[in-house]
Formats: structure tokens, C-alpha cells, sequence
């Protein structure tokens, strides 16, 4: 397991990026490692672009730079392509997991700008990086009971790629102590990520063997 | 609860501060929100009954200094936080705090925006510590919001001043793993204390201010011998060949490109938590043992200038870097690259070896932007469009003033209804200007907490000159932008129960005649009631009250 790790998360507003930052940072603190998790608040809480660093094992600054980001999770798949084409936060050593299902900005239905095509888009992005995994994790989260648990499964997703510095499980008694009430759809939604992402990898291996 | 007890704790620097001050004996607190700052509060706001200390949102940030200012000259240790602009706002009670200084510690918070994350600028505060003669903390990561909150009451106590501690965006909202101590008990709290009359010293007439000034300067002598020894203020490294000067979030930035750079046998970290007054003797050491120096600091280059300064007086021929170098200018917050670049250049190494290269242009990937919108089901929405129905045509020719809130953003198209903003309370401020020299129609649009903040003497003003125009008061009964926070129009305030300010009674003391209460929901009694106050407001000021709760009202978890 690597000790150090810097992770860019990105999303919509409303779709629990900061939590999912929040989770990460508080595993590693009780896993006697050092966290900083970077946010920005305000004018994007409203539909806008929600940005997260959660650098892991010892960095002084909260923020990322060109790329700086060893895993990007994007909870959309139009903000998996900005984080990488607009915002430069990956390079070719980057993994990237991205959720398929779009969220159509306001600019799209203003027609003052074109949602990109996203089979075209990804299959760019994948040339970029050293690995891209989708889900469609909006239905993921349905399935194990609540649209809102897209954040679990989503952090199920980055757990089953062993980037972590530390094991999944220590993340479940995080989703355990956060929401009580909510910790059993939240933990089905973080096992239904996990198990997809980890039948993702053991096929592009045995594709590969 | 339980997160009290935990030793160790992943705070955001907001939290991290608060939770310093309430170490310290913390006994009374005010602020205004305002992003980034506004997390300071609704910290207090939790937990104000359980540690038995008084805290309240007030009216507005000028407002808020002076109670805390007041509570503190009582012998009870008070903070008042506030946004960087809120501080303009407070500006004319902050600086004559200066001259009064206090008894009991105060602490004065503003969280500066580099980069305008949610602002109208990216002033840097750390001028009116110099403007003011306030001694000045620059915290640079959570775990130093949290050392530096705690000893900022002893040593404004010291100095017998207010101590300014200036955050960033990427302070105040960064979290990190912070070692906190123990909570002093309820009881053990001060939170009265009694005020010794010291009428030639608190009542600053201008023969008082004359000694008070005198006061002040020999007070910052004392300031600067205590920024001579202050923990905050430190050398790094054993370096000769550059030397870094740096302060608040910008030294997690020099610190991390050093470690990447693998450059730490060469260079000299100057680090200042304390950075007003500055520690003279400690800059003389610095600029003395290294061959060049790179000053990095966010927005304005006020160490630069000091250190150019020091390095005059002492005669010393020693290169000076800063604004200019690498990526360093006096625009918008800094950032890993911007900060690796500058030292590379510094340090003679090839920027390919600092920086991992860009990816190409991206001109066939332009991606739709995702601007912020109002929420569906926000009762904004159904104000604009019912006022739009109202106007028709005539929209084209009118001028909409507006002003800080979420419905800024009243701005963007479909809505389109935003021509003008300053600050907070300039809708109705300027609506007033524009009605009197122009032939336009003046519409002015300003929230409720915004219209106590700053809206109330605009509208007196155009009452008593008689400015002809419409103002709609988007009242959605609370601080919707910056989380919900109470405003004296609700029966609530942080602590419970509160007598509220109704908006209707408080304009008509205000002097306004013509008053409409609607709700936007309905909207055939809204387009009514706009056409006539439209017509209303060709002879006399004029406001519609659209009255409906923010639709995340009561959603929140």
C-alpha cells in the first residue's frame, strides 16, 4: 500500500463530493496518517462545480497542481473531461474513475453550449491517463436504495483500486459512524461500487493475461 | 459532544479557530456571515449553549465589532469575525479600537478571497493591519488557525489592542488533522464582566485621540519586540544560497516545492505567522546569511517592500526577488505551479524539471460551462418571472440594480435582470443615483438579511430626496447564500427565541408610502400587484415585499 496519495474529486453541487473528502481525510487521521482536504464553498453549493483535494500522507498545500492528481473521481462524466482537458489535473500516470450518468449543465439547455459526446470524449480522456474506469453510479446508488448514496458508491469505486493507504474496510466504520441511520443503504452502496470496479480491473486482467 | 473530547481531529480551519478561541476562555462572540468566513459562526452558533459563552449574528459586520469591542473593554474575551469585505464595512469602529485599546483579548477574524471564489474582490486585509496599527496574525494551515486563535487573546491582553488574524479561502476551508487541548468548563468561563469607567481614554474626541495615537505607536514598540520572540516567526533550513520569505498558505506551497525540488541544503525558510509588526532584528539575521532572497506572499507585496526597506537600511546589496519571478504576481491566490515555478527560476533549475507538463490546448474540447443557478423551486425564480411579465417590452429600457445574495445570479441568462452591484446594500444606494440622472425606469433588487445589513439608511435617503424608483425586497426569510443563517427579521436567533423586525413596519418608519406584500407562488396576484407598484413608483418610492421561505429551508440534515 503507498503511504502518501493525492486524490481530485470533482462533481456537481448536491452530489456529496465533500463528504466523500471528508471520509477519506477522517480514515486516514484515525489510521494515524496526516490528511488535508481542500474545499470551496459558496457560489458552488448551487448547481455549480464542486472541487475537493484530499491529499493523503504528509503535503503541506491543500491544493493541486497541473497535474498533481495521482486518482481524479469525477461523479460526472463531464467533469471527469474538464478535470483532465480544461483543468490539467492529470498526467499519464493518473487513474481516473468517472461515473457515466451526465448531469446536463443550464448552458446545454440555453443552447449556449453542446454537451460533449461522451463515447468520443472518454475514449480521448483514456488515451491521456494510465487508466479509466466508468460506472454508471447513479444507478448503482438506486439500487441499493437512495439516489444520494451516488457519493458511497463512488468511494466504493476508489477503494476496489488499492490506491488507498489504507484497507476498505477501515472506510466502512467511517460510513458506519457518519449517518447511523442511513449506514446500511450507505454500505450497500459502497460495496455495489466496489464490487463493480473490482470486476472492472479482474477483467481488463485477465483481457491483458 | 463527542468531538470535543477527540485529541486529534480533521477541523477545517474555520472550526480549528473557533475551536482555539474556546480554549482560551472565549466569552462572548458576534460576526456577520460571509464566505469564508462563514463556518466560524455556525460553529459558535452549535455550540455557544454548551460551552456558555454569548454569540450572536449580528445586524452587520460594523455592528458585530462594536459589541464584541465593547464586551472586551468589559473584561470578557470576545471575537468578531467577518468576510475580507465585511471589514470594510467595520472599517471606521475597527480603526478607533486601535486608538481605545482594550482590556479583556479581542479578536478581530477576516477572511480574505484571493482568487474571488465567492467575492467582488480580492482586497488583502493584511493593509489595514498597517492602516490600523493592529498587530497581525497570518495563519497558514488549520493547525495554525487553531495555535494562533488561542494566543491571540494573551497577547492582545499584552498589548492591551485588538490582534487581527487574517485567513484565506484556502485556510479557513482546508481541513487537516489538528492536536487540540481541553475545553475549559462552562462554568469556568468568563462571560461577564464589569466596565471601570475610563471616560479620557474610551470617549475619542480628538484630545483623547492625539494621546491615544501617541499610545498606539509605543504599544506596537512593544508589539514588535513580541514578534522578535514569537513562535510564529521562524527560520528554516541551512541554506545560504536562497533565501524564502513567505507567509500564511503560501508557506504550505514554498515548504512542499522545496521537499519536491529536493532543494532544502540551499535554501533559508523565513516564515512569518506574525507578520505586523514584523520582527526587524529576525529579518536582518535572514537577509544577512543568504545570497539572494524570493519573497512569495499572495496579492500585494507588502513584505517584498518591507524586506526591500530592511535590506536599504542595513545597507546590504542582497538580491531581492518577488512579484514578477515565475508565476508570481499580484493576481489571484497562488498555487503549487505558480510557487514551484518562481523557486526553480530562484534556484537557476530548468522549469521542464520543475513542472509536469501541461496537456496541449484543448480548442476541440470546449466543455459547456456549469454556472451556478438558482434551485429549482427557488422562489426567486418565480419573482423575476413575474415581475418580467409585468414590465414586457419595457424591461429593455430598465435598469436593475441588484445585490449580494444567491439572487446575483439573477444575473445570468434566462434571467437576465442584473445591470449593476457594488456591495452589499448598493442596489438600493445606486438605484437612487440612476433614477436621478437618467430618464430610466429603476428597479432595485435586494434580499432581506442584505436590506438590514446595509439597505436601510438607501432607503431613508431616497425617501427624504425624493428618488423615484421600485425596490423589491426578495424576502426569503434567511441568509440563504452563506447557509441559513438568522437575520433580525425571523423570531430566531442563534441562541433561541428573538423579538423580530418586521419588514413591512420597519419601512414604513422608514417613510414609504407605497408597500406591497406578495408572494411570488401566486403568480397572477404577483404581476398585479408589480404592474401597479410599476406605475406607483413614477411618482414616490415604491416596494414589493416577495415574501416566500427559501425552498431549502428545512431540507437540511
Amino acid at each position: 500500500m503507498p503511504e502518501r496519495l493525492r486524490i481530485y474529486i470533482i462533481g456537481v453541487g448536491g452530489q456529496g463530493t465533500l463528504t466523500v473528502a471528508r471520509l477519506l481525510g477522517e480514515t486516514a487521521l484515525r489510521r494515524g496518517l496526516e490528511a488535508v482536504v481542500s474545499e470551496v464553498h459558496g457560489m458552488a453549493q448551487r448547481g455549480g462545480i464542486v472541487e475537493t483535494a484530499v491529499l493523503l500522507g504528509g503535503y503541506k498545500g491543500p491544493v493541486l497542481g497541473r497535474g498533481g492528481a495521482e486518482v481524479i473521481l469525477a461523479f460526472e462524466p463531464l467533469e471527469a473531461l474538464r478535470a483532465v482537458l480544461a483543468f490539467g489535473k492529470a498526467s499519464p500516470r493518473s487513474w481516473v474513475l468517472t461515473n457515466t450518468h451526465p448531469i446536463r449543465p443550464i448552458t446545454v439547455s440555453l443552447k449556449l453550449g453542446e454537451y460533449p459526446d461522451l463515447e468520443r470524449a472518454l475514449a480521448e480522456l483514456e488515451g491521456r491517463v494510465a487508466r479509466l474506469i466508468k460506472l454508471d453510479a447513479t444507478a448503482l446508488a438506486e439500487e441499493a436504495g437512495s439516489p444520494l448514496s451516488l457519493n458511497m458508491v463512488m468511494l466504493g469505486a476508489l477503494a476496489a483500486t488499492e490506491l488507498l493507504p489504507f484497507p476498505a474496510e477501515a472506510l466502512e466504520e467511517g460510513i458506519r459512524a457518519f449517518a447511523p441511520g442511513w449506514a446500511a443503504v450507505n454500505l450497500r452502496a459502497f460495496q455495489l461500487g466496489r464490487e463493480a470496479v473490482a470486476r472492472a480491473l479482474a477483467e481488463t486482467r485477465t483481457t491483458a493475461g | 459532544m463527542p468531538e470535543l473530547l477527540a485529541k486529534k481531529q480533521l477541523l477545517l480551519g474555520n472550526e480549528a479557530l473557533v475551536r482555539g478561541a474556546l480554549e482560551a476562555g472565549l466569552g462572548f462572540a458576534t460576526t456577520y456571515p460571509g464566505t469564508p468566513a462563514s463556518e466560524i459562526g455556525d460553529t459558535l452558533a452549535r455550540l455557544a449553549k454548551e460551552c456558555g459563552l454569548y454569540f450572536e449574528y449580528s445586524v452587520n459586520e460594523k455592528v458585530a465589532l462594536e459589541l464584541a469591542a465593547a464586551a472586551a473593554i468589559s473584561g470578557v474575551r470576545a471575537l468578531v469575525a467577518m468576510k475580507h469585505v465585511g471589514l470594510n464595512v467595520a472599517a471606521d469602529a475597527f480603526i478607533s479600537t486601535l486608538y481605545t485599546g482594550t482590556r479583556a483579548g479581542l479578536l478581530v477574524v477576516t477572511a480574505d478571497d484571493p482568487s474571488m471564489h465567492s467575492s467582488q474582490n480580492e482586497q488583502d486585509n493584511r493593509y489595514y493591519a498597517y492602516l490600523a496599527g493592529a498587530p497581525l496574525l497570518e495563519p497558514s494551515d488549520p493547525k495554525e488557525a487553531y495555535a494562533m486563535a488561542k494566543a491571540a487573546f494573551p497577547l492582545s491582553e499584552e498589548l492591551e489592542l485588538p490582534v487581527l488574524l487574517r485567513l484565506t479561502t484556502r485556510v479557513a476551508h482546508t481541513r487537516a488533522g489538528v492536536e487540540v487541548g481541553k475545553l475549559p468548563q462552562a462554568r469556568e468561563r468568563r462571560v461577564k464582566g464589569h466596565f471601570e469607567k475610563d471616560p479620557f481614554r474610551f470617549v475619542i474626541v480628538p484630545s483623547v485621540a492625539r494621546r491615544a495615537h501617541k499610545l498606539l505607536l509605543e504599544r506596537l514598540a512593544r508589539a514588535e519586540a513580541l514578534s522578535e520572540g514569537s513562535p510564529f516567526n521562524f527560520l528554516l533550513g541551512e541554506g545560504e544560497e536562497l533565501g524564502i520569505a513567505t507567509s500564511g498558505v503560501s508557506y504550505t506551497y514554498v515548504y512542499d516545492a522545496i521537499e519536491e525540488l529536493g532543494a532544502w541544503d540551499r535554501v533559508r525558510l523565513l516564515k512569518l505567522g506574525m507578520s505586523y509588526p514584523l520582527p526587524r532584528e529576525l529579518i536582518a539575521r535572514f537577509l544577512e546569511s543568504v545570497e539572494r532572497v524570493l519573497v512569495v506572499e499572495e496579492l500585494e507585496p507588502l513584505l517584498e517592500a518591507a524586506l526591500r526597506a530592511r535590506a536599504q537600511e542595513l545597507g546590504l546589496k542582497v538580491k531581492i526577488l518577488g512579484k514578477g519571478t515565475g508565476g508570481l504576481s499580484r493576481l489571484y491566490e497562488y498555487d503549487p505551479d505558480r510557487v514551484r515555478s518562481a523557486l526553480a527560476q530562484a534556484l537557476g533549475l530548468k522549469e521542464e524539471e520543475a513542472t509536469t507538463p501541461p496537456p496541449e490546448a484543448e480548442p476541440e474540447w470546449r466543455l459547456p460551462d456549469r454556472p451556478p443557478v438558482l434551485c429549482p423551486g427557488c422562489p426567486h425564480r418565480a419573482t423575476y418571472y413575474a415581475l418580467k411579465l409585468a414590465l414586457g417590452k419595457e424591461a429593455e429600457n430598465t435598469i436593475f440594480t441588484t445585490d449580494i445574495g444567491c439572487y446575483t445570479l439573477g444575473l445570468l441568462p434566462p434571467l437576465s435582470m442584473a445591470d449593476h452591484l457594488l456591495c452589499m446594500g448598493s442596489s438600493v444606494g445606486t438605484a437612487g443615483g440612476f433614477a436621478r440622472a437618467t430618464d430610466q425606469r429603476v428597479i432595485a433588487f435586494i434580499g432581506d438579511s442584505t436590506l438590514f445589513h446595509a439597505g436601510i439608511p438607501a432607503i431613508v435617503n431616497a425617501v427624504h430626496n425624493g428618488h423615484k424608483f421600485l425596490v423589491v425586497v426578495l424576502d426569503n426569510q434567511t441568509t440563504a447564500m452563506t447557509g441559513h443563517q438568522p437575520h433580525p427579521g425571523l423570531a430566531s436567533s442563534a441562541l433561541g427565541p428573538a423579538e423580530p423586525v418586521p419588514l413591512e413596519r420597519l419601512l414604513s418608519g422608514c417613510g414609504v408610502r407605497k408597500i406591497h406584500v406578495i408572494d411570488p407562488q401566486d403568480l397572477q396576484g404577483a404581476v398585479a400587484a408589480f404592474q401597479e407598484a410599476l406605475k406607483e413608483s413614477e411618482a414616490e418610492l415604491t416596494v414589493v415585499i416577495s415574501r416566500h421561505p427559501c425552498v431549502l429551508l428545512g431540507q437540511e440534515g
